[in-house]
């Protein structure tokens, strides 16, 4: 790729993140108004200088629900990668190193766990623990790790036969550091554009559940929720379905070039 | 490989041809059928005694009959018999059967068929009933061919209204799949998620449906109800929000009515803190009705002071609803008196498959916020609600619309008796037992409809729960339609509309 | 041959284990299916008929076992719900599903395959640059939000179609085949800049190759070696794409099938859970995982055979 193009990447991505990701960081400590309150003459306020984003069924400020709910959102996706991703790539790690019995019988059960469906799993787990956002988490987080520990296995299994690993074996490097130190920083590449899919699964997963009613709890707003309330009000107030829906595309966009920069 | 293309180009063209004429054909039966949409499918059984989902029941009003059917006053009225007598003490009820009503097998209804539907309802020959209110029935005795008699355990003058349980053919009782009633209309089909067809039945004892075809098809998608209307794939839908409304053109007639039911925030009177009358009240206090109806459905609605919903003009006592106005001191005071100074959280369940009381919720919890009172919302689904809430009666707090089965007051004010099999809230007041079981062995009626009323007042000021309203129910009917009537119960009367 | 049954019983396996978690997610989940379809008036006598009815009073194993033995009969038992046989309604939704698979599958290959080879040949042109940017904006846009902005683009502002419209097959072939049309590209335009990222990603890649130097330097036309050669080396990882895709589509036709209000497996699986409607839930589940298995199964077939050194 020529420098140009790489530059415009990483300016582009970047705008993208810092129009959402500052929004969402003020959101935590303020927004224009409270995401909660409610006013009634401004009931599916169009777009105006008071209400940028326009208001929702209830008068509440779209832009701040925006903001409060970025938060959310992120909260939940970073938390479902980060559980699914860490504990991915630890199985991934072992099976795909060592192999042998214990490889396939884990393999097995990680089949088992991507072809189940993962709505179906996510209702056990918070028909289990009850609804909100960390249960969400852990949830997602749950159907997240077979994929991950299949993506890196196929990453060990390959890396663990080059030269430069069988080398360091020779050098007396422990199991545990080849492991981490030599093969983990290899699969960066691999396992960054899968970090990157992920995200963006979370938060469709996110969506989804909300969806389902068994996601973020009214009147916490996260962007999923807010676009799947607003789909009621498309004909009369489009721009209530039109900015969450936005935000959630910069989002994802804004890191996938940034990922293509880094990796 | 060149002829076989050929071939093929012909045979492509041919059946898009057929397609398109098959198309047009498609569209021209419109004239004697009506499509109406409707929210969900039929999940619940289709058995007419089983059945007791809202939504199924609408549907197959249209379909069953019983010995009397509720018209569209609220009052009973006779249709599988021709005429009724009940004894002077409410302990003998004595139903004439009226001649050559068919079942839509073509078979005649015979008092064999009563009694086997009635026996089925009475769990005669399993011994526990099948229909609740059906415990009462001692016997049910064919006096002729032509008469049968339900004789009750004790006496109770306003059991006619269960009487309108669905007459079945005896070799039919089990109606789960094959549907054969007296109504109106037949069932001619389903396909699951996507459609319940009906026909006018050709030999209707009374006054015959006017419009042939009925298609209820399933919409779960409440945002496109507006545009299924506009665009002609539907032709009518009820329950529509007033927003959904006043997007209609003028191509639609809208009847606005209500869905007979009352919204509540339904408290768990067994836990703390809702066991204390005080806390009860003071949430009643912080409550502004009208305030949830700006926000739920455009200031629409009519609000309720207790269990009772305007339809039943009879009961229902529009002075309880100013039992309690908005008071936030007076909120405050009463929970500091219940030793709460500084408020208390607790947890509102709200089913997720309705978006009003969801949209209720958020509001509530809004206005308690003003008194101090942390309310947290927490969604489940319709099923584990009935499980977990209703049958596990183990919860806070849940905002839910509750309806009548049958046209009388007792469908309304017996689950809040400490006893009931249905008293979710464990309401536990020995006044108000004693009040309702004096309303139910009356057999004047002036001092049976006073004993009801008291029981609802004594609802009202111990603050059994916040009672809120009874939703506002928006009709639309395309302008080639006419003939929409509403009734007090939830039912859909298709056999009444006629094509302009 | 060792090999491919090897993995077949590997398959069989992993379908058992499902369906074995499935029934206990059923023990786990809350929620009476016989409460769920009798209602809040039902009696305890009448929930315990339904119950005995539904074989809800055996044991967890003996009904795991009797639904087994039910499947080598071709018998999935009968839905609760709709009281008829799961055969039956998987046969009726499945064409609906499988409708929206092949015309999405279509959809997607009639935009990805040829913007991505154009945009691979006009590589670092304007033009390519214009594709990639589109592309990584469709790329980032969730299925959810597509399907909304399709119907608010064709449906509510152009009035191509009627959001919520849809007749069955049966009823009136065209309008299902025009509705059809809009939820399948709802579903096929991420997943066709997916396709069309890969695809021109690996036709780069497959660029710098030896072969295609040498077949340039020997005098071959362009054209002849990008189609011949390139692109068949190059689709690989575009196949095994779309292999995931398909089975993906099904599973993923829940979120679908609810912005567009289409009655297909989706929409039975998610009311069916609701309805704890378990015949029909374990049904299609258990349909979701063959898929997916199959397709697993396929692409390490094809893989053993393009390179035969995979263990």
């Amino acid at each position: 790729m020529n420098r140009k193009k790489r530059s415009f990447n990483f300016i582009l991505g970047t705008v993208l993140l810092a129009l959402t990701l500052i929004p969402a960081l003020i959101g935590l400590v303020w927004t224009p108004y409270d995401p909660e309150s409610m006013d009634v003459a401004n009931k599916l306020a169009h777009v105006s200088i008071r209400h940028i984003y326009g208001c929702d069924n209830f008068g509440r400020d779209v832009f701040s629900r925006i903001m409060s709910g970025s938060g959310i959102t992120l909260l939940i996706a970073i938390g479902t990668v980060a559980c699914g991703s860490i504990i991915g790539t630890i199985i991934g790690a072992f099976t795909g190193y060592f192999g042998g019995m214990v490889d396939t019988a884990i393999m097995r059960i990680n089949d088992v766990a991507l072809a189940f469906p993962s709505i179906l799993l996510a209702l056990v787990i918070i028909s289990l623990m009850g609804s909100g956002k960390y249960q969400v988490m852990f949830a997602l987080g749950i159907a997240f790790i077979p994929s991950y520990a299949r993506i890196v296995r196929g990453e060990y299994k390959r890396i663990k036969n080059l030269d430069y690993v069988k080398s360091a074996k020779l050098a007396g490097a422990g199991d545990l550091r080849i492991m981490f130190v030599h093969i983990l920083p290899n699969t960066k590449a691999v396992l960054l554009s899968s970090v990157m899919i992920g995200f963006n699964n979370a938060i469709l997963a996110e969506a989804g559940l909300s969806f389902l009613g068994i996601g973020v709890q009214p009147p916490d707003a996260s962007l999923g929720r807010m676009l799947s309330e607003a789909q009621a009000y498309l004909f009369t107030n489009p721009g209530y379905a039109m900015f969450p829906g936005i935000t959630i595309v910069m989002i994802i966009l804004g890191f996938s070039l940034l990922s293509k920069e880094i990796g | 490989m060149r002829k076989f293309g050929k071939k093929l180009l012909v045979m492509l063209l041919v059946s898009t041809l057929a397609i398109a004429l098959c198309g047009c054909a498609g569209d021209k039966v419109g004239d004697s059928l009506i499509t109406i949409g409707i929210p969900q499918d039929l999940d619940d059984s289709l058995d007419p005694h089983v059945a007791e989902g809202a939504g199924t029941r609408e549907v197959l009003f249209n379909v069953f009959e019983g010995l009397v059917k509720p018209d569209s006053n609220g009052d009973l009225i006779p249709a599988v018999a021709s005429a009724y007598n009940i004894n002077e003490d409410g302990t003998v009820y004595t139903f004439k059967l009226r001649e050559g009503v068919k079942f839509h097998n073509g078979a005649t209804v015979t008092v064999q068929d009563v009694k086997a539907s009635l026996d089925k309802c009475a769990g005669t020959g399993s011994g526990e009933p099948l229909v609740a209110a059906f415990s009462d029935v001692k016997e049910i005795n064919i006096v002729d061919d032509s008469t049968i008699e339900v004789v009750l355990n004790s006496s109770n003058t306003d059991f006619l209204p269960n009487m309108t349980a669905a007459i079945l053919p005896a070799d039919h009782l089990d109606a789960s799949t094959e549907l054969i009633g007296t109504g109106p209309y037949k069932y001619v089909s389903r396909s699951p998620q996507e459609n319940i067809v009906l026909q006018a039945f050709d030999d209707y004892w009374g006054e015959k449906a006017k419009i042939k075809d009925v298609v209820f098809k399933i919409i779960p998608n409440g945002d496109t109800y507006v545009m299924n209307l506009e665009g002609g794939s539907i032709d009518m839908m009820a329950r529509l929000s007033t927003t959904q409304a006043a997007q209609l053109s003028d191509n639609f007639d809208i009847y606005e009515g209500t869905m007979n039911l009352v919204q509540g925030l339904y408290l768990n009177n067994k836990v703390e803190p809702f066991n204390d009358p005080k806390v009860r009240q003071a949430l009643n206090y912080a409550v502004d009705v009208q305030e949830i109806m700006d926000f739920v459905s455009d200031g629409k609605g009519t609000e309720t002071g207790s269990s009772m919903f305007p339809a039943f003009g009879k009961y229902y006592m529009p002075e309880l609803n100013d039992t309690y106005t908005k008071d936030v001191e007076k909120a405050k005071q009463l929970l500091s008196e219940a030793g709460y100074p500084n408020g208390f959280e607790f947890t509102i369940t709200v089913p997720s498959n309705y978006q009003q009381h969801i949209d209720t919720a958020q509001v509530l919890k809004e206005q308690f916020k003003e008194i101090g009172v942390t309310a947290n919302i927490n969604l489940i689904e319709w099923d584990s609600w009935l499980s977990d809430v209703y049958m596990g009666r183990n919860f806070e707090s849940t905002v839910i619309g509750l309806d009548a089965s049958t046209l009388s007051a007792r469908a309304m004010l017996e689950r809040f008796t400490s006893d009931s099999g249905k008293n979710f809230t464990n309401y536990s007041n020995a006044e108000y037992d004693k009040t309702y079981a004096a309303a139910v062995a009356s057999t004047d009626d002036d001092i049976q409809t006073q004993n009801y009323k008291k029981c609802e007042q004594i609802l009202a000021e111990d603050a059994a729960n916040v009672y809120i309203q009874d939703l506002p129910n928006m009709v639309a009917v395309n302008k080639k339609f006419g003939g929409y009537e509403f009734y007090p119960l939830y039912v859909m009367d298709i056999s009444k509309m006629y094509i302009k | 041959m060792k090999y491919v049954a090897k993995k077949v019983i590997g398959a069989i396996i992993t379908l058992l284990v499902v369906s074995l978690l499935v029934f206990l997610a059923f023990a786990i989940i809350p929620g009476d299916p016989a409460l769920s379809r009798l209602g809040t008036n039902a009696t305890e006598s009448a929930l315990a008929a339904m119950r005995e009815r539904m074989g809800l009073n055996k044991p967890i194993p003996v009904r795991y076992l009797l639904w087994l033995a039910g499947i080598f009969k071709g018998d999935l038992g009968t839905s609760y719900a709709y009281e008829m046989p799961v055969t039956a309604l998987i046969a009726d939704k499945m064409p609906i599903t499988i409708t929206l698979m092949i015309y999405s599958l279509i959809l997607m290959l009639i935009i990805s395959v040829p913007l991505g080879v154009y945009a691979s040949y006009k590589e670092k042109t304007a033009i390519d640059r214009a594709i990639q940017i589109i592309n990584q904006i469709i790329m980032a846009l969730p299925p959810f939000f597509s399907g909304i902005l399709i119907t608010l683009v064709f449906g509510v502002g152009l009035k191509f179609f009627v959001p919520g419209g849809f007749v069955s097959i049966g009823v009136n072939p065209v309008r299902f085949f025009k509705f059809m049309f809009f939820p399948a590209l709802a579903i096929a335009l991420p997943k066709s800049a997916m396709i069309l990222n890969l695809l021109y990603t690996s036709l780069n890649g497959e660029k710098k190759k030896d072969y295609v130097r040498t077949a340039y330097s020997r005098g071959n036309t362009s054209n002849a070696v990008f189609f011949g050669h390139m692109l068949k080396n190059a689709s690989m990882p575009a196949i095994t794409f779309i292999g995931m895709a398909l089975a993906d589509i099904v599973a993923g036709s829940i979120i679908i099938e609810q912005v567009f209000g289409i009655p297909g497996l989706g929409r039975i699986l998610l009311t069916s859970i609701q309805n704890r409607d378990y015949p029909v839930v374990l049904a299609v589940i258990m349909l979701i995982a063959l898929m997916v298995v199959v397709t697993n199964l396929a692409v390490d077939v094809i893989y053993k055979i393009v390179d035969p050194r995979i263990e």
